[in-house]
């Protein structure tokens, strides 16, 4: 029966997301519809689950029905009118927890996505342009980091540092900012070795104007598409981290540790913990298929104009 | 032939470096630790006077770059130290636990290794196919879904009925069926994650290859497309499967922390996440720099593997 | 040559995907191609020449499909065959001999391997046989030691030598047909002769049809019986070689003939004192010696051309120059003053003196910026030119490259054609009011009526702001169009200097003689009088 349910809802959603779709092409501008036009079905549901998400953290006190923290009941109830999820191991309503996780959870991997991004693309973009030993010293050094797999550096940084959630953005914001260098940095390889690169430089244009107007234009594309790959990444690692109990902390409705904590419901059969690793997979879904849009996008033109 | 040596020697020499490197960064990542270790191991409670004997047990006292050259040679020849948590000897903990890690790792890799070539070449040659457009959204979800979230649906579903342990007991008497049946679940998991992953690296090789102006002047030759793989397509590819297979096993190092989890596998990755929240930092460390390790010597052997199968190096006299 | 009738195109239309459309790239061509003729097909990038060649093997690149039309070869329909009978036509009665032979031959395998691969698969003969058919037709196509090159990977060879061999790959079968797809553009004008000769002395000797695909008509009056010239997908005109070269019917036509026509006005010799100086230069990348003692002189008014082959180290005058890559010995001077040797030390006043325009108008606009940004920046950072007068500025320099303001000053450079972006390179070069513009192969990348075009407006714009140019080129019919003064340059040592009339009349250095004498011309018995002359001299 719950497989049932499960492909329902799979079709309904793309149902829905169909609809949007075609609700998104009647209103849009003109120059937009080209873009929505060759969305496929996939992009589209991943923009409606997005959408979604962001929803329900901006208004998760108005939708849950239970505060995040308290205890409301007796442990490990089962789904009732009440508690439309039943509760957790010491009480706390689920379905509330589930809809806190939404702002906690997201908003800590973007947050960190979004402090990995701002240094390291600014560095990478600032190696690739100008070269020499800068770049050379730079480069070595992430390599040097690199070379620890991201998950065990992550691991050895939160023994020393303490698992909080500050300690947590900084560890993995760190840790994530090597693998964004890299990226940025390749990407402006390719832009820097452009001819009005080379023509702006000899106008002697600065460093920052040649980030700012000449070279990150032209990154934005796919250090955009990257985002998303680097989100879901960041995201599955904090899921992760918190899983094992290192990451966001208790009392924190977290949907990796509210698996981790009421793990012992599913050898019963009971798939409750298995919604909010649902929801992190569903969200993860969501960006992939808009990435893989956006990168499909960015391909296509690129054959196109050569 | 030289130029192949020279090469081969210079990855191996750069791979010794940044095994080095690895082990300064892993060893000084303490350094940033606010205060001290004896300090935070002893909490806000502690005298100056216990700090101070702590200190001289765990050899603080002596400068940074002494303990570090102690640290390394002694890891070297298999000593860690002592677990600060429960002052057994680290070699004693990982010992057991190492062989457990490498027996899953392969196994998974056993399975996933020939499972992704296959899927991604046939997605590749079949592009634009239904088949690979199922393979592609398949993979697409499954690269999407935390390891747990697999792992579990797995337990809901193959250990709820019956078929397959959702703990692993292995012990060091079990059989070597034994433990391919115990260790099933977790390597699946791991399958199922790095496989994905896998497949969609082969098949963006596979298509980047297909794309180069002498397979369209194989094509032109009238080769069938049978050969155009074999004899084309296929000497060229293995330097960047070589590459995309080491990635992912590599991958399978951060992926057996969280399974072990999960199946409460006795493996390092577990013996990690206790010692992490228990901060015994000398087991940390000594994990860290075993996965590390492990991690830069899979890209070392890929690394001098595809410079093998290059003619442009092979050749040169 | 008139014998029975090989390969027969009627009404071809063949489609190329763009998005969710699809786009004619051909548009009903005819062609017919009899036993041993060799057809030569003209046209500019995105004409369709390539894709008609393909075609006539039965082939469609991806995302491409041939949508109407019938392609008969030897009486086989290649249309309705099966992949199975087109794959035994394909190597063994079709050959084809692609533009770029080094990313053409796959690298894993050596030459012979590949060579032999056709014959011994399509069962025309054994792989003992092949090896020993390998050696004849290589030293037909006068490739130096015919007995081993075979055993060597393609990167062990050069451009040159790979062009021929893919030749002879082409010939293993003894093929009723080869489509050759530009197979000498990449190639500089003294190793283009020596494969044009090959090519057309095996074609001759096997008594092959072939399809010759070009932009350069000086090379197919060489190569071809008959010549078809397509535009943007249909045939403009179609007609015997020599017939053709003496009266061009169509109006496009015609206009592929003028091209060559444009001649700068002969100045008077320079009276007043270089402007630009280049002073004992030599230079390196890294360790390797690239310029050895390069001097010369530019004068206000004058233009300037760099004539060499690549490797000559022309490029990298223009790098010294402009102080992209300081030089290791000598000095530029402007005006008679010493400029900093990097860029980044010399004052913003210096560096506006001398601008730049570039080869790949693509790669030199930035595909973000308006033509407003682009063309306004360096204005406004040198003459601090804001608001109003900016926007005037900007207008007027649109209007000096002949675009309108109105409609252009807004677009994206993608908006462009080709042309159109070489003179928005041109505008930005101008909008810094240099007194010295670098020229660097600014109309290789063109079609020739548009090269044309941008000649022109340059030669203009030179007699009304009495700017030096200083021109970087390849090509020799350029330099007779603009040059008052050119420096031949081989292996980055100068050859030969002075006034057009000087190195252009003989005598010559023998450089200069050999990379005169190199430039196909539109006589169609240029490369046999000149094959008959360098042989009667050896």
């Amino acid at each position: 029966m719950g497989w049932l349910f499960l492909a329902f809802g799979i079709v309904a959603a793309f149902g829905l997301a169909a609809l949007l779709r075609r609700a998104a092409m009647q209103l849009a501008p003109t120059e937009w519809r080209s873009a929505l036009a060759d969305m496929p079905l996939t992009a589209a549901f991943g923009l409606m689950v997005i959408a979604i998400y962001i929803f329900v953290a901006s208004a998760a006190p108005l939708l849950a029905p239970f505060p995040e923290r308290e205890v409301v009941g007796s442990q490990f109830q089962p789904w009732s009118l009440q508690h439309w999820l039943g509760t957790d191991r010491l009480g706390r309503d689920m379905a509330s927890r589930l809809i806190y996780g939404a702002r906690n959870t997201v908003g800590i991997a973007f947050a960190t996505t979004a402090l990995a991004f701002i240094v390291g693309s600014l560095l990478g973009l600032w190696a690739a342009l100008r070269g020499g030993w800068l770049d050379q010293t730079l480069s070595r050094f992430v390599d040097a980091l690199m070379a620890i797999p991201s998950l065990i550096f992550s691991l050895l940084l939160l023994t020393i540092f303490g698992t909080s959630v500050l300690t947590l953005i900084l560890v993995i914001a760190a840790v994530d900012a090597t693998r964004v260098y890299r990226i940025a940095r390749s990407v402006a390889q390719g832009i820097v070795v452009m001819d009005y690169i080379e023509a702006a430089r000899l106008r002697g244009e600065g460093s920052w104007y040649l980030i700012r107007r000449e070279i990150l234009p032209n990154a934005l594309a796919p250090l955009v598409a990257e985002f998303g790959l680097r989100f879901c990444f960041v995201f599955l690692t904090i899921s992760s981290l918190s899983f094992l109990g290192l990451g966001i902390q208790p009392p924190l409705a977290d949907w990796g540790s509210m698996v981790r904590e009421n793990a012992t419901l599913i050898t019963f059969g009971d798939i409750t913990p298995l919604l909010p690793a649902g929801a992190i997979a569903l969200l993860t879904v969501a960006v992939n298929f808009v990435v893989d849009w956006q990168l499909y996008r960015a391909s296509g033109l690129k054959e196109q104009a050569g | 032939m030289a130029a192949l040596i020279r090469m081969i020697a210079q990855r191996l020499a750069l791979g010794v470096l940044t095994l080095f490197i690895v082990s300064v960064v892993i060893f000084f990542a303490t350094e940033l630790l606010p205060g001290d270790l004896a300090s935070t191991l002893l909490g806000q409670a502690a005298t100056p006077e216990t700090v101070a004997a702590l200190r001289r047990q765990l050899g603080l006292d002596l400068p940074a770059p002494v303990r570090y050259w102690n640290w390394l040679t002694s890891a070297l020849q298999g000593d860690f130290g002592v677990s600060l948590a429960n002052r057994r000897p680290i070699a004693e903990l990982i010992a057991a636990r190492l062989g457990n890690t490498i027996f899953l790792a392969l196994y998974a890799a056993a399975l996933a290794v020939p499972l992704a070539l296959i899927l991604g070449i046939l997605a590749a040659l079949w592009r634009n196919s239904v088949f690979d457009r199922a393979a592609n959204a398949g993979a697409l979800t499954a690269i999407s879904f935390p390891e747990f979230f697999v792992a579990y649906i797995l337990v809901l579903w193959l250990a709820q009925s019956g078929y397959f342990p959702s703990m692993v007991r292995i012990s060091p008497v079990s059989t070597f069926g034994e433990k391919l049946y115990m260790a099933f679940l977790p390597a699946l998991t791991l399958t199922l994650v790095v496989t994905a992953h896998m497949m969609r690296m082969t098949r963006a090789a596979i298509i980047n290859l297909m794309a180069q102006p002498y397979i369209e002047m194989a094509r032109l030759k009238g080769m069938s497309p049978l050969r155009i793989v074999l004899r084309h397509a296929l000497p060229n590819a293995l330097a960047p499967i070589i590459n995309v297979i080491a990635i992912n096993l590599a991958y399978l190092i951060t992926g057996v922390v969280v399974v072990e989890v999960v199946f409460v596998y006795p493996g390092l990755g577990q013996l990690m996440v206790d010692s992490v929240s228990k901060r015994d930092i000398a087991v940390v460390q000594a994990i860290a720099l075993i996965f590390a390790s492990a991690y830069v010597l899979l890209n070392l052997t890929a690394d001098v593997l595809s410079t093998l199968t290059n003619p442009r190096l092979m050749s040169k006299g | 040559m008139t014998g029975e009738v090989l390969l027969e195109i009627r009404n071809l239309v063949i489609e190329g995907r763009a998005g969710e459309e699809w786009l004619r790239i051909l548009r009903g061509v005819n062609l017919t191609l009899h036993r041993g003729e060799v057809v030569g097909l003209i046209g500019e990038s995105g004409a369709g020449k390539s894709t008609l060649g393909l075609a006539a093997m039965g082939f469609a690149r991806d995302g491409c499909r041939i949508s109407a039309g019938s392609i008969r070869f030897d009486g086989i329909d290649l249309r309705m065959a099966s992949e199975r009978v087109k794959r035994g036509l394909r190597g063994k009665r079709i050959a084809y001999v692609a533009q770029s032979a080094a990313a053409s031959f796959n690298p894993s395998h050596k030459l012979i391997d590949q060579y032999a691969e056709a014959p011994v698969t399509h069962g025309v003969m054994s792989r003992a046989q092949a090896e020993k058919d390998a050696v004849a037709i290589y030293t037909r196509l006068r490739l130096p030691n015919p007995e081993e090159i075979g055993f060597r990977y393609p990167h062990q060879v050069s451009g040159g030598q790979l062009q021929r061999a893919m030749t002879a790959m082409a010939m293993a079968c003894r093929p009723d047909l080869i489509i050759f797809d530009e197979p000498t553009t990449a190639l500089d004008v003294t190793t283009q002769i020596e494969v044009l000769a090959a090519i057309r002395d095996a074609v001759r000797a096997f008594d092959t049809a072939a399809i010759y695909i070009t932009h350069d008509l000086a090379v197919v009056a060489q190569m071809a019986d008959r010549i078809t010239i397509l535009l943007r997908g249909e045939e403009v005109e179609e007609n015997d070689t020599r017939a053709m070269l003496a009266a061009p019917r169509a109006a496009y036509t015609k206009t592929l003939w003028a091209v060559r026509r444009f001649q700068r006005a002969d100045q008077p010799p320079p009276r007043e004192a270089p402007l630009l100086s280049v002073r004992n230069v030599s230079a390196a990348y890294g360790k390797k010696p690239v310029l050895h003692d390069v001097s010369f002189d530019l004068y206000p008014g004058r233009t300037l051309a760099v004539v060499g082959e690549s490797g000559s180290g022309k490029s990298t005058v223009a790098r010294v120059i402009t102080g992209l890559l300081p030089p290791s010995e000598g000095e530029i001077t402007l005006e008679g003053a010493s400029l900093p040797p990097d860029y980044r030390a010399r004052t913003r006043d210096q560096l506006r003196q001398c601008q730049m325009i570039y080869q790949m108008a693509d790669t030199a606009l930035n595909p973000k910026l308006t033509l407003r940004q682009i063309i306004g920046r360096p204005a406004a950072m040198y003459l601090g030119l804001r608001g109003r007068a900016l926007e005037a500025r900007t207008r007027a320099l649109l209007e000096m490259i002949e675009l309108d303001p109105g409609s252009f000053i807004d677009r994206l450079p993608s908006e462009l054609s080709g042309g159109q972006k070489q003179r928005i390179g041109i505008a930005r070069a101008l909008a810094a009011e240099p007194k010295v513009i670098i020229c660097d192969e600014v109309t290789s990348a063109l079609d020739q009526i548009v090269q044309e075009g941008i000649l022109r407006l340059l030669d203009k714009l030179q007699s009304e702001l009495g700017l030096a140019y200083m021109f970087i080129t390849h090509d020799l019919a350029t330099v007779r169009a603009i040059a008052d003064d050119v420096v031949v340059m081989q292996h980055g040592r100068v050859v030969e200097q002075g006034t057009k009339a000087e190195v252009f009349a003989p005598p010559h250095e023998p450089y200069t003689e050999l990379l005169l004498s190199s430039v196909p011309r539109m006589d169609p018995d240029w490369l046999t009088n000149l094959l008959a002359e360098r042989a009667a001299t050896d």
